[in-house]
């Protein structure tokens, strides 16, 4: 019916071969508008599983040590410490992880950034620690969100976060219900840091703190300090589980999309 | 008898005490008229003293994340930058009490100072060490803030994200608060650019007032 609709508008000016084209394009879209109608998906072959790529960022290195803790260890040697603790643990859960530095040494911010845009990754997690504070601190870049990365061909270098703000926004979400189920102490904040404010991924800054319990059946109550290999642990597993969530949600995501 | 030599050099050494008399006479009058000048130049009058008012101070909390505002009576001036200054100082002594929620070294020393700008000047690419805008019409428009930190106050600021954010975004949201006109803050340490406070928060970077105001509410 569709079929014979339009080749009766086709103008007579045409020649045969091009009315015959033009036959058969007619008759193929209409078939195809047929099976989309009646609920048929067509047969495209499934996309290959994309790889999840996780980049940990380990601050500081070198002579940047960064904060000094409380026993006197460097922030350089905890943030390091905890970056081979999670690519163990990500690398055990199937993802591929790429860190900005195996060992003590300077790394300069822009050559972070390029590692981390270059990985084209799913999460790009900066870690850091602190004595101030409880618990942990999971900080987005506070640049106003830009349009989708999709839509933007040209990012500024300083600014390039400001076009995955929102993807960021719900790494961090996902971060923090991971920490909060696990009974952590978690702090949610936007901050302006010039490592993460370059990065072209879902991009968080984590800073561990000590974790100050609330009083327990003994009416004390406890304190992890950052130097407790078995806080060091659980905050590293607990991280691990978060980004498993995180890669779920994104396949989820990835499939629903057409 | 007088030898003629002895009377020539007679008569030039009088008039060369004549002539030295003359110049050390004109010395004491020059000398006499600088101090009057000096006195003159002295105040006459005794420094009037500001009067109290409220300022509110947004006071960070390290244990929570969290900003509370505090209201404060203290003297402040008239001219914005100088009361942008008296403002901070007041912050920052609070942050240098013993037992503060936010220890940082420093107190009002911290400051070197506020100029609040008129916008219209930053736009045309002016110094950023301009003249406070101290017009009432010029205090209507937004005006972007900046404020010198001493290098003293930054090396002992300590480390880390979260105290960073903090005492940026309270000193960013006590001026709006107290300087509604003041809509950006940049920062500078002894007149210059530098690139974190102390290894992380972004100091190149200009900050959106309002925004910080606004934290206080955001933080748990």
């Amino acid at each position: 019916m569709v079929a014979s609709l339009e080749i009766s508008r086709v103008p007579s000016s045409f020649t045969p071969a091009s009315r015959l084209w033009l036959i058969v394009l007619v008759l193929s879209m209409s078939a195809g508008a047929d099976r989309l109608a009646i609920g048929q998906v067509p047969s495209v072959p499934a996309p290959p599983p994309t790889r999840f790529m996780v980049v940990l960022d380990a601050a500081h290195g070198g002579d940047d040590t960064g904060g000094k803790l409380s026993d006197g260890q460097p922030e350089k040697a905890f943030t390091l410490a905890l970056s081979v603790r999670l690519r163990s643990l990500l690398g055990a859960r199937g993802m591929q992880v790429i860190t900005t530095r195996e060992s003590d040494s300077a790394v300069d911010l822009n050559r972070r950034v390029e590692i981390a845009n270059h990985a084209n990754a799913q999460a790009c997690l900066s870690l850091h620690a602190s004595e101030s504070g409880t618990g942990i601190h999971l900080f987005v870049s506070s640049l106003p969100p830009a349009p989708s990365p999709e839509g933007v061909r040209f990012l500024a270098w300083k600014t390039a976060q400001s076009a995955w703000v929102t993807r960021s926004l719900a790494l961090a979400g996902v971060l923090n219900s991971v920490l909060l189920h696990a009974g952590m102490t978690v702090t949610l904040g936007r901050t302006a840091l010039p490592a993460v404010d370059s990065m072209s991924c879902p991009a968080v800054a984590i800073e561990v703190a000590p974790e100050t319990a609330a009083a327990g059946v003994q009416g004390q109550p406890s304190t992890s300090q950052l130097n407790d290999p078995a806080y060091q642990a659980r905050v590293a597993e607990e991280l691990a589980a978060a980004l498993l969530e995180w890669r779920t949600d994104a396949g989820r995501t990835e499939a629903t999309q057409p | 008898m007088i030898s003629r030599f002895q009377t020539v050099l007679f008569c030039i050494l009088l008039a060369a005490s004549i002539v030295m008399g003359g110049v050390l006479w004109h010395l004491r009058d020059r000398a006499h008229q600088r101090l009057v000048a000096g006195e003159d130049s002295a105040p006459t009058s005794a420094p009037t003293v500001a009067p109290a008012e409220q300022a509110t101070l947004l006071v960070a909390n390290d244990a929570d994340s969290s900003m509370l505002a505090q209201v404060q009576s203290l003297p402040l001036p008239q001219d914005p930058g100088a009361r942008a200054r008296a403002i901070l100082g007041k912050l920052l002594d609070l942050y240098a009490a013993p037992n503060a929620t936010h220890p940082v070294q420093g107190g009002a020393a911290s400051v070197g100072q506020t100029n609040p700008h008129a916008e219209s000047r930053r736009a045309h690419n002016e110094p950023a060490q301009t003249q406070p805008a101290a017009s009432p019409a010029a205090a209507n428009g937004p005006e972007m803030a900046v404020v010198n930190l001493t290098s003293a106050f930054v090396a002992s600021h300590p480390s880390g994200i979260e105290s960073e954010t903090l005492t940026l975004l309270s000193i960013c949201g006590t001026l709006h608060a107290n300087l509604p006109q003041v809509t950006q803050v940049r920062f500078l340490v002894d007149g210059r650019s530098r690139p974190t406070l102390a290894g992380h928060a972004d100091l190149t970077r200009t900050y959106l007032a309002a925004e910080a105001d606004n934290t206080e509410a955001q933080h748990p």
